[in-house]
């Protein structure tokens, strides 16, 4: 079993390191920015002095290396420094803002895992029959529409010619739990659609893969019978891709968020970049980004050790 | 119970009973199934539904025409091998071919096919659709029939540059890798981690934050975030292609690294590149949608289909769909591009089960 902590801690190791690159890259790009941030924000016509106070106050006379390692020491606290715009810390703008972006992706994931698992795996028993065909047409058409397209679509027909829902996912403190879940359904639907047609074209890939291996025909040539065949054959070795198909997606799901949470107007991080990219914000962007970036990192970080613990094959690498 | 739900349901009910007596067993399935969820849908929504019902049908019926029509007509004008290889070719396939065909004709012709200039302001904001506007009008008056036919060139335009410029990098640094091995594969691999481990949406809002949204810094930015896909397939395919008897063999003889590239592994790496040429086609074609719906891609007044879907945003509130007509543009092109990919990766991967 030592193999299998060392395998572990090097797949970790490497998160750390991609984690650390990827926030050098996110600091050092702002650097690359022609003049510096006060020129850029100030814009031309700014007098000397007002740059200069600027510069000051954000401490951009320092060099680059020293202000990353202060940044970076602050992030791993909470502390993303002071909002441009507004001179509010970035990080109570974005506390609130982050757990309400978590809850929606944790609300279209809560729905949207088991049904296309169950979906995947009844896709790959019918496979090559029109359910299969109809169902590969329809999760191609759901990937390939834009989230926007989705939302737009929802919103005129479950929240403006039938107001079902509410077109807009306003949220308020005293609300509960059960208005909650209705206001925020439709983005969450949105997000439910585009994940599910992925998972379920993921989950078949990987269900017939298994199907087609020696076993299988063995155990089904022994006369198994079917269901047998699927849940104590095919499923003990499918865990393995399907964890990997969800936390993948679940990755995905970090990124659709925030198309979806434009088209809703839902307060969450999502919005915040976009308005902070349109009013160049930095110090949010920075920090949304490297949210964003932690969460993609540490999701695929969570496929391959799902894959590393659960696939013994891969505990012994070739 | 009206005579358009009467007629529904004989008419369902009776093509499931010709399927099963002439022994179609999917066709039956398919139909009585549908049979089933139209009693259910109609006991819950009334009619409506049901009419939708009919309606999809009916445009799923129309597009199956068009695609068989335009796949005999491709069978009959091109030569023979080509031919061959078409008549696999799935319904969905030569929709999918039609549909790029039609943008493509849209975009090359936009000057011409278009009534009005795609900045030109002819009516009042937001005007109903007359004998003039076959859409109606945006939110400044501007034809948004106009606009989307413009949007054909400027939008696909753009994903095509940028898709092109992607696969030019990635590729040739695929290839390098292959071939080179050793530091140049280590380090084009680490960097290619890299980008990949950002989500390209965000990835591509940092970077237009930064360098402002002119064309060729988009066109640069996303080619940048796509790039490592393209490397790390070619790289795959070509690094099967590398250890072959032929390969050494021209590399006893003496070509060089140019010429091994060229005459050597391209060749023999082709259909993989073309259908991930496709598949890369509609990340960045989303992509740059997604961006310009988010204000940051071609700025205006040049004829977006993402900003348009944004600047026309409000009518939503209002029941008018005007807004999802560019989105529609957007998604039908990216289904009809998957559709041909999926027929393309269908037969190259040799699955004929």
């Amino acid at each position: 079993m030592g193999g299998i902590f060392g395998l572990l801690f090097k797949r970790l190791g490497l998160g750390v390191v991609t984690l650390f690159v990827v926030s050098v890259l996110i600091f050092f790009a702002v650097e690359l920015l022609p003049g510096d941030i006060a020129e850029a924000v100030l814009g031309q016509s700014a007098t000397q002095e007002t740059v200069q106070a600027m510069r000051e106050q954000l401490g951009l006379d320092r060099p680059a290396p020293v202000r990353y390692v202060e940044w970076l020491t602050g992030a791993l606290q909470g502390d993303f420094g002071v909002s441009l715009v507004s001179g509010e810390r970035v990080s109570e703008a974005i506390t609130t803002r982050f757990e309400n972006t978590l809850f929606l992706a944790a609300y279209a994931a809560v729905i949207a895992v088991p049904i296309s698992i169950v979906l995947g795996i009844i896709v790959a028993l019918l496979r090559n029959t029109i359910f299969d065909r109809v169902a590969n047409v329809v999760t191609l058409t759901s990937i390939s529409s834009p989230e926007f397209f989705l939302g737009y679509i929802l919103i005129l027909y479950l929240a403006v010619k039938t107001s079902y829902f509410p077109a807009i996912a306003s949220l308020s403190s005293n609300m509960g739990f059960f208005e909650l879940l209705h206001r925020t359904f439709l983005p969450a639907l949105t997000l439910v659609l585009v994940v599910t047609a992925h998972m379920m074209r993921m989950t078949r890939a990987a269900i017939i893969n298994l199907l087609a291996s020696p076993y299988i025909e063995m155990a089904r040539l022994k006369g198994v019978p079917p269901w047998k065949v699927i849940v104590r054959h095919a499923l003990p070795n499918a865990w393995a891709p399907i964890i990997n198909v969800v936390a993948l997606n679940l990755a995905y799901l970090v990124t659709g968020v925030v198309l979806v949470e434009v088209v809703f107007v839902y307060p969450g991080i999502g919005q915040l970049l976009v308005d902070a990219v349109a009013k160049r914000d930095f110090p949010i962007v920075q920090a949304c980004c490297l949210i964003f970036a932690a969460t993609f990192i540490l999701l695929n970080l969570a496929a391959d050790v799902g894959a590393i613990l659960t696939n013994p094959r891969l505990r012994h690498p070739k | 119970m009206s005579q358009f739900v009467v007629g529904y349901y004989a008419l369902l009910i009776g093509a499931s009973c010709v399927a099963a007596y002439y022994h179609k067993r999917q066709a039956f399935l398919l139909i009585f199934s549908l049979t089933l969820i139209s009693f259910i849908v109609g006991i819950v929504g009334g009619v409506a539904p049901l009419r939708f019902i009919t309606t999809a049908a009916g445009a799923l019926a129309l597009a199956a025409g068009t695609s068989y029509a335009f796949r005999e007509f491709l069978i009959i004008i091109s030569p023979p091998n080509i031919a061959r290889e078409l008549r696999t070719a799935p319904l969905t396939a030569s929709f999918g071919m039609f549909v790029i065909l039609t943008y493509a004709i849209a975009g090359i012709f936009a000057p011409i096919m278009a009534p009005h200039g795609e900045a030109e302001v002819i009516a009042s904001a937001f005007a109903p659709a007359d004998a003039n506007m076959l859409l109606g009008a945006d939110q400044l008056g501007r034809d948004v029939f106009s606009r989307l036919v413009y949007g054909a060139r400027n939008t696909v335009g753009l994903a095509l540059t940028a898709t092109l410029l992607a696969f030019l990098m990635g590729a040739i640094g695929g290839l390098l890798a292959a071939t080179k091995g050793g530091f140049l594969d280590q380090l084009l691999g680490r960097t290619a981690d890299v980008i990949m481990s950002v989500p390209s949406l965000i990835f591509a809002l940092l970077m237009l934050s930064i360098f402002g949204t002119e064309l060729w810094v988009i066109v640069i930015v996303v080619a940048v975030i796509y790039a490592p896909r393209v490397f790390r397939l070619t790289r795959a395919v070509a690094g099967n292609v590398v250890v072959m008897d032929y390969i050494e063999a021209a590399k006893l003889r003496g070509e060089g690294t140019g010429y091994l590239i060229r005459k050597e592994i391209l060749p023999n790496s082709t259909a993989p590149l073309i259908a991930e040429f496709g598949l890369e086609f509609c990340f960045v074609f989303l992509l740059i949608a997604g961006l310009s719906f988010l204000g940051l891609g071609i700025q205006p007044p040049t004829a977006d289909w993402g900003s348009m879907v944004r600047e026309n945003a409000t009518l939503i509130s209002f029941g008018d769909i005007t807004p999802l007509i560019p989105a529609a543009a957007i998604a039908l092109l990216t289904v009809a591009v998957n559709f041909v990919v999926d027929w393309m990766l269908y037969r190259s991967s040799g699955l004929k089960d």
